[in-house]
């Protein structure tokens, strides 16, 4: 793991050393940009994230001190109630531990199956190469919602894979596939991959081939150019594929709720149990923000070693 | 001296050899009969060369001549449709690119951005179980030998382009390879590197006497390092020889277009004896040339005169073609002058007498019988 730490860190340090030679150029000699029209044209853009996004994040952890008086009734008396219950009580830190859990298998598991689809868009000689790439994206046509519904028909009691078993008598009543961790995984990974895919992708297309050539003609089978430069080189895009999906799948909500059983509720569950259900506001407030900030800093952390940017060239594929 | 052409050839059936062979027997580097196809698309045609061990050959042309195909079909990176190629007498068509020995230098250096300058350097030591000890000090050897010694730790976007190309050169030589094979490198380099390099990589090429193959469409490039220049246009060799010969000596019009930028005068043979003949060239003036053998009168042939030797001096003998300055650049000692002769554009490259001549200017362009060549009409020398 260390290794791979510094690798990334080479691949930040170079980039921002590219990037802000770049800058110093383009800005010494005319800017790109006339500054008034620039705060004009972003400007609604600031707003809506400002009023939609910001200013609803802080007026939440203005609620973690609110004191809760029963289901619906909140009072404005600031405590620290709210957080001393978080940090004193496992049973939040469970559902933490076990969203981190879910989190990083759905994360590794989009990892090993996605690096190979990324691995052989990129190397084949298919003419249509977009058509590959469109294949991917497909799925994102229909309602994420939709699809994770899907399951129910495949994994359930009466599911396709039930039936054909059933009929075929080689299980003599349904598996219990449906409501497990399992399925709630298995949904993760469906609507996550296409995410790592890419990601790995863009990364590996950024790589010049010519150094797999030279890797060769010094000696290297083609497996140990691979090791040597393909697989380090295309790391950046590995990471940036298993932030996304580890983000993502930690911070998901529908597809527990509708593929997992009680017992396989994620901290987005219980955020959405604490408010909906006992209509504790101040304490749902406070579980929001929790895993709003671990969540950033695992973002923050990665960006520290390898670039954001990485992530937004993945996206924009 | 020995004349090299394409009719040569084609009555000789030994392959061209580039380099001294007679001293090793056994050529470096052996290509014979290579066609070279990507689909219909013939890239090579009936290329066939022969490489003295520890000579310096350049593939000179155009981009899309074929020249780099060549070098990646020796280096296993393109496959041959038809021939053999062979590396110290040992067939190489079927043996995959890591089992070749070869140096490889790209364009664009081709380091690995990932590893440091020691790891990109010991690279193709590591694949030949080269004991750790034996590496380092190898390592120092070859990073003294292209004068960059201490730059172990860093990584290749710490160094300059000319650092560069120097580290990928050291990584290439470094595992003492059969042949060292250059893909145009210093096209990268600003013009000032691009020179000492140009020193540089002859100096440690004949230092470790290494068989070197440089890919190049510059021809200073071309002139200033090699032993022998393969001259190469449309996927075909036009002309094999030392720099010497294939400037002075071109074979056909486009080796002597390609090198140096003759002018190319069309004519008519007027009349001939034995020792020359005179041309009445298209642009209306009637010119003497020396011609070895008897040329028929009515023959259509090309006047080729390098820019050097037409002078627009007064009082230089031989022919005078009488015509107005066009352009006129101005280059310390010399000038570079386009003279307009009756509606046909030629360049001189005189030495100034006195003050420079100047745009609008009448003069005539003159040159002597012996300093011209002569095509025939299908662009092959004559004399």
């Amino acid at each position: 793991m260390t290794l791979v730490r510094t690798k990334f860190t080479v691949r930040a340090e170079m980039k921002m050393g590219e990037s802000s030679e770049r800058m110093n150029t383009a800005t010494r000699r005319w800017k790109l940009y006339d500054t008034r029209l620039a705060w004009a044209l972003v400007a609604p853009a600031v707003l809506l994230l400002f009023f939609l996004l910001i200013l609803p994040i802080l007026m939440m952890a203005v609620y973690t001190f609110f004191t809760f008086v029963t289901a619906g009734v909140e009072s404005a008396t600031l405590t620290l109630a709210n957080w001393q219950e978080f940090f004193t009580d496992s049973y939040y830190h469970g559902f933490l531990l076990k969203t981190a859990r879910i989190g990083a298998t759905t994360a590794f598991i989009c990892a090993v199956v996605g690096y190979f689809p990324a691995y052989f868009i990129w190397a084949t000689n298919f003419k249509h190469k977009w058509l590959l790439l469109l294949l991917l994206i497909v799925p994102f046509w229909i309602s994420f919602i939709i699809r994770t519904f899907s399951w129910i028909n495949i994994l359930g009691q009466q599911g396709v894979i039930n039936v054909t078993l059933l009929k075929l008598g080689i299980i003599s009543e349904p598996l219990p596939m449906l409501y497990t961790e399992g399925a709630v995984v298995m949904g993760l990974i469906h609507f996550l991959l296409p995410y790592m895919i890419l990601n790995v992708y863009v990364s590996l297309e950024s790589i010049d081939r010519t150094l797999i050539d030279a890797a060769r003609s010094m000696g290297c089978t083609n497996a140990q150019a691979f090791r040597e430069v393909t697989l380090p080189l295309s790391l950046p895009g590995l990471g940036a594929g298993l932030l996304l999906c580890f983000v993502l799948a930690a911070g998901s909500y529908v597809t527990p709720q509708l593929l997992g059983g009680s017992r396989d509720a994620l901290f987005g569950n219980l955020i959405y149990d604490t408010i909906m259900g006992q209509l504790n506001w101040p304490m749902g407030a406070t579980l929001s923000i929790v895993l709003f900030v671990l969540l950033g800093l695992v973002a923050a952390a990665y960006s520290r070693y390898v670039g954001l940017s990485q992530i937004v060239k993945g996206l924009s594929a | 001296m020995h004349d090299t052409t394409m009719s040569d050839a084609s009555s000789d059936p030994r392959p061209f050899t580039a380099g001294d062979s007679s001293q090793g027997g056994q050529p470096a580097v052996d290509f014979r009969d290579i066609d070279i196809a990507y689909g219909k698309f013939m890239a090579v045609k009936d290329f066939s060369l022969s490489i003295a061990k520890g000579s310096f050959v350049t593939l000179l042309g155009p981009s899309g001549c074929g020249k780099t195909t060549i070098l990646r079909s020796l280096a296993g990176l393109v496959d041959i449709t038809t021939g053999q190629i062979s590396i110290g007498g040992r067939r190489v068509d079927d043996v995959p690119i890591y089992k070749r020995n070869i140096g490889l230098v790209f364009q664009n250096y081709a380091l690995f951005p990932h590893k440091s300058v020691f790891d990109n350097v010991a690279f193709g030591l590591k694949y030949r179980s080269v004991p750790k000890s034996e590496i380092a000090a190898k390592v120092t050897k070859a990073l003294e030998m292209v004068r960059l010694p201490g730059s172990e730790k860093k990584l290749p976007a710490q160094l300059s382009g000319g650092q560069q190309q120097r580290i990928a050169l050291a990584r290439a030589i470094i595992f003492e390879p059969e042949v060292l094979l250059m893909d145009e490198p210093l096209s990268a380099l600003d013009a000032n590197m691009r020179e000492d390099m140009r020193v540089e990589i002859k100096k440690i090429q004949k230092e470790t006497g290494i068989t070197a193959i440089f890919v190049t469409h510059d021809q200073e490039e071309a002139l200033s390092m090699s032993d022998q220049i393969v001259v190469m246009n449309a996927g075909r060799i036009e002309q094999i020889g030392t720099p010497q010969q294939v400037y002075d000596e071109p074979a056909t019009g486009f080796v002597a277009n390609f090198l140096g930028k003759a002018n190319m005068l069309p004519g008519t043979v007027s009349a001939a004896d034995s020792s020359g003949a005179t041309v009445a060239l298209e642009c209306g003036s009637d010119v003497k040339v020396a011609a070895p053998r008897a040329l028929a009168k009515g023959d259509g042939v090309t006047v080729v005169v390098r820019p050097q030797k037409l002078s627009v001096t007064s009082g230089a003998d031989g022919n005078r073609l009488a015509g107005r300055i066009v352009s006129a650049s101005y280059l310390g000692g010399s000038a570079v002058y386009e003279i307009d002769i009756a509606g046909s554009i030629v360049r001189a490259n005189s030495a100034i007498e006195g003050k420079p001549l100047a745009e609008g200017d009448a003069v005539e362009a003159g040159f002597e019988p012996h300093d011209c060549i002569l095509l025939d009409a299908q662009g092959r020398r004559i004399a």
